[in-house]
């Protein structure tokens, strides 16, 4: 030791050396290094961006001149504005609704099924996750043609008329919404399926013996055993959902008359296709007080409900 | 208060038979343990009592009521699990009085109820934490009082102090049975620990492949026990077994262990191991049984010498291992004769506590 340390006086050049070696063997460095290509991924992807388009978001058309809070002012002077809104919540909402609720009952089905023959169920009940949304939505719209669609010619053999599913505002309204749950509920469903899971068995023998029915062994020990889970998946799934752009662009890019528009379909609509950035940004960004609201009572209740247990 | 009957009761998982057939009479307040090693049936037998598992074939009643068909919920039947099984987004009061207010009792009787039994448990302090903030004793505790708010005809224990450290253990074995004798209620135990088994049971059922070897009280159990099985598993340490035969002398009969050693049976046994004279048969004695010579001896307490191969000091006694002719044998010395390894020792049977074992039918003669 005593030889060593006499070494390093003698070389100031160790020392360094050694001292930088401390510097990366220390956790916190390490940690630090390898969360690094996530940090730089997110950078680059998401703070830079949202930064750029905020700044988008103070300039005039031409994006020439800074504008302040223009764009902002001209939009709530909009009527379409108001209405994208509204839809949004009504597209955002009623598709987590359903979206959790079959969720929530497919898994429990699956969850009865023996372990033996659920990996197969489990596995094609995920499809509609696993493909590519712009390829099974391009399936949906042919489902959905006015005239020669399977829908429609199965109505027609009851001898119902056709129904104008893309054409008709709530219909579409109706239709895309649909095609957001039939696309999103699987992964509701393997979620809930992991949370019911990890219920001891025990429970649901004790409140059997406590003298709870089917319902009440739902009511008081499932749902109370899932809510973080719940939330959480609810959370995550309306952040997706109010974003989503996909769905919509390909089934009625926004139409008929901008009655199905949410908000990332019409900021590309103003900021792409009408070649106004700084409007499309400013109509974006006005997802994020909405999300983080929403986000910060879903959250608080979780950490309440995980500092009680 | 009600007695509990199994009649030939059968239970198969898919082709895997669990419990092959059991008849049982549970009276009214007994408190019956079901003792046996893991995968005899015992768990399972109790939560088919407890209606968590169907019977595959057999009767169950209850009370006098035939319950094979009646859902757990209906059974008028309380449960502590072994890993309590409380719910954890409910306070204990909560926990405790679930059961109550499913069935709509009035607010006033579930406090008065609840309150009762969290005195007897001495759990008043704790009614309104959860149970991630109580200790395993205390949990345990709560898991009693779900089942005694419910006053039930019958209360099922499934392994409940196999969670908890030895200490608390001994404790609890002690606290089930004060509320046993405070509660009076007819109890149905599930344990793989004998000495659980000795010490709270009435009546000890000992189960072995899903069928039941021995009922009888503790004492029963010790000492006349049936099988090779219910003589090597109550007791600890266990029973030593050693094979041997059968002699006949002129009017005595003895035993002659293979290394030489012959120990003459005791006169009243005479006529009872006659029939097996000639038979090779396993001789079972007891570690307790086999001491260093103490006063006088006995007619019936023979001395022998052997080698020691092993001395296990534990306070209050000290085991001593030797080998009896490949068979490793067990016997308890007083400490203050504590001896070395390797030494010679004389040692003392008390053939008056002697089993001789049929090695084919392993029941004890």
């Amino acid at each position: 030791m005593a030889e060593l340390a006499a070494e390093a006086v003698r070389v100031p050049a160790g020392v360094r050396h050694t001292s930088l070696q401390k510097f990366m063997r220390r956790r916190s460095t390490i940690a630090f290094a390898m969360t690094l290509p996530l940090i730089v991924l997110i950078v680059a992807l998401v703070i830079y961006p949202a930064f750029y388009s905020m700044y988008l978001a103070t300039l005039n058309k031409s994006m020439q001149r800074f504008v302040g809070l223009g764009n902002f002012e001209f939009l709530f002077r909009r009527a379409t504005f108001w209405m994208v809104v509204k839809q949004s919540c009504i597209f955002a909402i009623s598709a987590v609704f359903f979206k959790a609720l079959i969720g929530f009952f497919v898994a429990h089905f699956v969850h009865t099924i023996p372990t033996k023959g659920q990996r197969k169920w489990r596995g094609m009940l995920m499809v509609p996750w696993v493909i590519p949304t712009a390829i099974s939505t391009i399936g949906w719209f042919w489902l959905f043609d006015p005239s020669y669609s399977a829908f429609n010619w199965l109505l027609g053999k009851f001898g119902v008329d056709p129904v104008p599913w893309l054409g008709h505002p709530l219909w579409a309204r109706f239709s895309v919404i649909l095609v957001n749950v039939w696309y999103g509920a699987p992964f509701f469903m393997i979620m809930y399926l992991a949370a019911l899971k990890s219920v001891p068995e025990q429970l649901y023998e004790a409140a059997a013996i406590d003298g709870a029915n089917w319902f009440q062994r739902l009511w008081y020990i499932t749902l109370p055993m899932m809510r973080n889970i719940i939330a959480i998946t609810v959370l995550f799934s309306l952040i997706v959902t109010f974003a989503n752009f996909d769905i919509v662009r390909i089934l009625t890019a926004g139409g008929p008359v901008d009655q199905t528009h949410v908000f990332a379909t019409w900021a590309f609509l103003l900021g792409i296709q009408g070649n106004d950035i700084p409007l499309g940004a400013a109509v974006s960004l006005f997802m994020l007080p909405i999300l983080g609201v929403s986000a910060i009572f879903i959250l608080r209740g979780v950490r309440r409900r995980t500092i009680e247990a | 208060m009600a007695e509990v009957a199994l009649r030939r009761v059968v239970k198969m998982f898919e082709k895997t038979p669990a419990v092959r057939g059991i008849d049982l009479e549970i009276a009214d307040k007994e408190f019956i343990v079901l003792v046996g090693p893991s995968g005899c049936g015992k768990s399972t037998t109790l939560r088919m009592i407890a209606g968590l598992e169907e019977t595959t074939a057999g009767e169950i009643w209850i009370g006098g009521d035939l319950v094979n068909d009646v859902p757990p919920k209906d059974r008028d039947i309380a449960m502590v699990f072994q890993n309590y099984a409380l719910y954890p987004h409910m306070t204990v009061f909560e926990n405790m009085s679930f059961g109550l207010r499913l069935k709509r009792f009035p607010k006033s009787e579930i406090k008065a109820r609840v309150e009762a039994a969290a005195r007897i448990l001495d759990i008043t302090d704790l009614l309104d934490r959860r149970p991630k903030q109580l200790s395993g004793g205390q949990r345990q505790r709560v898991a009693m009082g779900r089942a005694i708010v419910r006053n039930p005809k019958v209360f099922l224990f499934d392994e409940p102090l196999s969670n908890l450290d030895a200490k608390l253990r001994v404790q609890m074995r002690t606290e089930i049975k004060k509320v046993h004798q405070k509660v009076m209620t007819t109890t149905v135990y599930v344990t793989h620990d004998q000495v659980e088994a000795m010490t709270l049971a009435d009546r000890v059922v000992v189960m072995n492949q899903g069928r039941i070897d021995q009922i009888g009280t503790p004492h029963e159990l010790y000492h006349a026990p049936k099988t090779k099985f219910v003589a090597g598993f109550i007791g600890s340490p266990a029973m030593n077994f050693v094979p041997a035969t059968l002699e006949a002398n002129a009017a005595a009969l003895s035993v002659r262990l293979p290394n030489g050693i012959a120990f003459r049976v005791p006169e009243d046994r005479t006529e009872r191991y006659r029939p097996f004279v000639g038979r090779p048969v396993l001789f079972g004695l007891r570690p307790e049984h086999i001491t260093e010579p103490r006063g006088m001896l006995h007619p019936d307490q023979q001395v022998f010498d052997v080698a020691l191969d092993v001395v296990e000091p534990m306070g209050m006694e000290t085991m001593v291992y030797f080998v009896m002719d490949g068979a490793e044998v067990c016997g308890r010395v007083d400490p203050s004769s504590a001896r070395e390894v390797g030494e010679k020792m004389r040692l003392v049977a008390d053939l008056r506590h002697m089993h001789l074992i049929d090695p084919e039918t392993e029941e004890v003669l």
